[in-house]
């Protein structure tokens, strides 16, 4: 693969570029999921390509192509350029890029158990012990379980001599219990919605998970919830678990501080932000407790922004966001530093397979641990506990939210008095999080993986880590999402 | 990039009769896809992507399994089938699993314009550089895309189904933004040719002047005026439901509302692969031949779509909008045309009293699966309409709001086009007068 990474380079540079990056890729996947006692989805792919990607005339040409031979690289090469050619016919400016040093190195990422060594009929014997589970009362109509894994080589060159070879594997797993009856539908996940937990990890991460064991319980309340309480409407204290807050990091942070959304270069899709660039150290973004980092090494963790170098050549590094509720930092490329007055990319440009252009896209933006006991977290008087999401929506400058979640309680004095079905939070993103008040510490934080982050036209598709901890806010809006 | 399918084909069958295989599928896409982006009134994302894939499903006493590639020499060839056969014999049994479908007749369609096929980068810059001067010349700033796509499949099995498909695509869609307003255009069509950038720009352009210093107006129900990317993106949210495996799994809000009135009697919606504003290929995953449904007829709900495992359970022929196997979804209507009505949105808004003009909805997501109540936010045009007029721009709200309540609110409908957004896949679908939809939350812009 370094031989074609160089060979594209070579192509593209006789082209007379400013500046050329190439980057090779070969990906393994395999997927494997059951419904209701059967095999659903049992598949595996394989997918090797290159994308070029100029500056010449000033202006950004990118060309990808699966074709590898050398008449197939060359035509690419060559339209790359020639793309980059017919932007001159809409150019403002010339792009110009931050200094970056040259690197010439390999990494691989941690992983303990290759998961493409564990055979697929041993995957659908995991997956089948736990539809057994979800089975268990006849009430349920559609159990579902699934697994899956990717392997993906990069070998990244660039015309300042950067050779960088990365394999990163991810592992995910998840499953979901739905109950049809009397005209309503519920559905309980586990360990969270939407596929689960994806974390940068082998087949270790299966095993860690522990997944049969929590089917009964995920079952049990999928069935409960047709006779639980509606969630009431009104003004209340909030709990949120884990894995509904790396969403709402996800939402109201992560994209917010998107730098290219700032400058608006995705105002026609994915829209723009309200942290404008007078914003930034100047922002009250959160309480005083609330720490954010976007941070891509790998001692944040294992998650699915954790890289050792970005998809510019750039090394992964930490970057505080929020520190002690104030607005500190954005997301940058080589190409937008120099917007919020840097020298330096903070490396966040990351691309979809070898047929995408990088973008700016979070690494792993999280929430730094808090100092609260989890029974001080849960210690409000009366407040309204939510686990696992259930819908998300958002403006398109990240104002306005509204999150829904699969289950509540109703909580006094940190004990579950009832359990409520329907919930649903909103509000506006810097009031939310000026409300936090608790956050529970290091030994409650998970660094949860969204697979399914999407910007960027034509879209690509990122996944992106999120630590977090329970949390509590002080004086939500909740059940608006059944209001009127 | 020129490949021979059946020569492919040939390859897929030949080495899966060396595994001692009979039952094969083969499904080889092609794909040209580029795509000019400007923001900021300057192109600054332009690409363009060749990329051919081979996806193998094996099937073996009820077992089915699939190895995709995009290598296609005949070492990953040979390669990709040995995998999907593998995996395969690794799987479980399903005793309800089918062999292959049987060789079919296809209606034609013709969904190919050579002249998309051949864009060039310079010919979308020329049509985006006209687009933004007359963005610019209102004194504001462009953002969109301009897309030509040309993409060609086909499915071939040891049964003996050849089927092909080919169509280009082109698609443009423009932001317009000033100080405190936007206003948004998008089109979509198989021909480049039959869509008018520049008179998308002057629209999104009127729409920003327009909507400039929004007024807060309070959340509550008002009475709507959706353009048909509103309703297309809200109303295409549901069709995932008219399936028959979604109704067996209890996902689908149509359990136990088949042959009842759940939207007023002005909503027809058929399921037409052959519509002449439509696109997409004449056939499913296996190669079933898509049949014409009529999904809602005068607000009853009629059909369903049946993939053939589901319609084998049911005892009734499948219409052939099963996915590709194996999967867990089984089948969805794609080709969905909603009957329009006579009134157009100019009339629309002579006969509104007080009312909202909506341009766009965005970030639309299930709030509750069987009342199939929608959230989302309204988005780069929304408007107060007084006396019958558009009077001023107003800040975005966020709705919460079921379907089955809307479409049976529904006042005017205005002629079907093709529609084309963000949120789902393009529709031939009307604009729509609806009263009193639900506007949940004021955002602050």
């Amino acid at each position: 693969m370094k031989d074609l990474a160089l060979r594209a380079l070579d192509a593209v540079t006789r082209g007379g570029v400013t500046y050329a990056d190439v980057r090779a890729i070969d990906t393994r996947e395999r997927e494997v999921s059951t419904k209701n006692g059967k095999a659903g989805n049992v598949s595996s792919s394989e997918s090797q390509g290159i994308g070029i990607r100029v500056l010449a005339f000033g202006c950004w040409g990118f060309a990808a192509t699966s074709d590898v031979s050398k008449e197939g690289i060359e035509a690419a090469a060559a339209l790359a350029v020639e793309i980059a050619r017919a932007g001159t016919t809409a150019k403002k400016h010339d792009v110009v890029l931050a200094p970056e040093e040259k690197y010439e190195a390999t990494w691989v990422s941690p992983c303990v158990i290759d998961p493409f060594t564990i055979p697929v009929d041993r995957n659908l014997a995991t997956l089948l012990a736990i539809d057994r589970e979800l089975r268990r009362d006849a009430a349920i109509s559609l159990a579902e379980a699934s697994i899956s894994f990717t392997r993906e080589r990069q070998v990244f060159a660039s015309t300042i001599g950067s050779l960088i070879d990365q394999t990163r594997t991810t592992s995910g797993a998840g499953f979901s219990a739905l109950c049809y009856k009397d005209g309503e539908i519920q559905k309980r996940s586990y360990p969270n919605s939407f596929g689960g937990q994806f974390q940068l990890k082998g087949y270790e991460l299966i095993d860690e998970l522990d997944l049969a064991s929590h089917a009964p319980r995920i079952a049990e309340e999928a069935i409960a919830l047709h006779s639980a309480d509606q969630c009431p409407e009104g003004t209340f204290d909030l709990i949120v678990d884990s894995s509904q807050l790396g969403l709402q990091i996800h939402e109201s942070i992560g994209h917010p501080i998107e730098l290219d959304r700032v400058l608006g270069t995705e105002a026609n899709y994915a829209g723009m932000s309200f942290l404008t660039l007078d914003q930034l150290r100047r922002l009250r973004y959160g309480s005083d407790i609330v720490n954010v980092v976007c941070d891509a090494r790998l001692e944040h963790g294992p998650g699915l922004g954790t890289f050792a170098f970005d998809d510019e050549g750039v090394p992964a590094q930490g970057t505080d966001i929020i520190r002690a509720g104030e607005f500190t930092g954005y997301m940058t490329s080589r190409e937008t530093a120099a917007a919020v007055g840097e020298t330096r990319s903070n490396g966040c440009m990351r691309a979809d397979g070898w047929a995408r252009l990088p973008l700016i896209r979070m690494t792993n933006v999280s929430l730094q641990p808090g100092e609260q006991s989890l029974d001080e977290v849960f210690g409000a008087d009366h407040a309204i506990y939510m686990e696992t999401n259930r819908s998300w929506s958002i403006d398109d400058k990240r104002y306005n939210f509204q999150f829904g979640c699969e289950i509540a309680w109703e909580m006094r004095n940190g004990k579950r008095v009832r359990m409520l079905k329907n919930p649903s939070y909103s509000g506006i993103s810097t009031e939310f999080w000026n409300a936090c008040v608790a956050i529970a510490g290091r030994e409650h934080w998970t660094l949860w993986g969204v697979p399914n982050c999407g910007k960027g036209q034509p879209e690509q598709v990122m996944g992106t880590g999120h630590g977090a901890s329970p949390s509590r806010f002080r004086n939500i809006k909740i059940g608006s999402a059944y209001a009127g | 990039m020129p490949v021979d399918a059946a020569a492919v084909h040939d390859q897929v069958v030949r080495a899966a009769r060396g595994q001692g295989v009979d039952e094969v599928e083969a499904i080889l896409a092609t794909s040209n896809q580029a795509l000019t982006r400007f923001a900021n009134n300057a192109i600054h994302q332009n690409v363009a992507e060749l990329s051919s894939t081979l996806s193998v499903r094996a099937r073996i006493d009820g077992r089915t399994a699939r190895a995709s590639t995009n290598r296609l020499d005949s070492d990953a060839i040979r390669d990709v089938v040995e995998q999907a056969i593998a995996i395969t014999r690794l799987t479980e049994p399903d005793e309800e699993s089918l062999p292959l479908a049987e060789p079919a007749e296809y209606r034609k369609v013709d969904r190919w314009s050579e002249a998309t096929a051949q864009v060039t980068p310079h010919e979308r810059a020329r049509a985006v550089a006209e687009a933004i001067a007359a963005v610019e010349s209102a004194g504001q700033t462009a953002a969109g895309i301009y897309s030509t796509d040309a993409n060609e499949f086909t499915l071939l099995n040891s049964r003996g189904i050849h089927a092909h498909y080919r169509e280009t695509m082109a698609r443009f869609s423009i932001t317009a933004m000033a100080d405190g307003s936007s206003g948004w255009a998008k089109t979509s069509a198989c021909d480049h040719r039959g869509m008018n950038p520049l008179e998308l720009a002057l629209s999104a352009a009127r729409k920003t002047t327009q909507s400039a210093a929004p007024r807060e107006l309070p959340a509550g129900r008002y009475t709507v005026i959706l353009e048909p990317a509103a309703v297309l993106d809200l109303a295409g949210q549901m069709f995932g439901d008219f399936s028959a495996t979604a109704i067996r799994d209890g996902r689908s809000f149509l359990n136990d509302r088949i042959g009842k009135q759940i939207f007023g009697e002005n909503i027809t919606i058929h399921d037409d692969a052959w519509h002449p504003l439509q696109a997409g290929a004449p056939f499913d995953g296996e190669g079933v031949p898509r049949q014409r449904l009529t999904l809602v007829e005068s607000g009853v709900v009629r059909e369903i779509a049946y993939c053939r495992q589901a319609a084998a359970k049911a005892g009734v022929a499948a219409t052939g909008h099963g996915f590709p196997l194996p999967n867990e979804y089984g089948e969805a209507p794609a080709n969905i045309v909603i009957a329009g009505g006579d009134s157009s949105v100019e009339q629309m808004l002579a006969s509104t009293e007080r009312g909202i003009l909506v341009t766009r909805l965005w970030y639309i997501r299930e709030v509750d699966p069987y009342e199939k109540i929608f959230t989302g936010m309204t988005r780069d045009g929304t408007f107060l309409v007084e006396g019958g007029q558009v009077t001023a721009g107003v800040r975005n709200f966020r709705f919460n709001q079921g379907l089955m309540e809307m479409l049976s609110n529904v006042e005017a409908l205005s002629p079907a086009v093709r529609a084309s957004g963000e949120e789902t896949f393009d529709m031939v679908v009307p604009a729509m007068k609806i009263r009193g939809f639900n506007f949940t939350e004021v955002t602050r812009f």
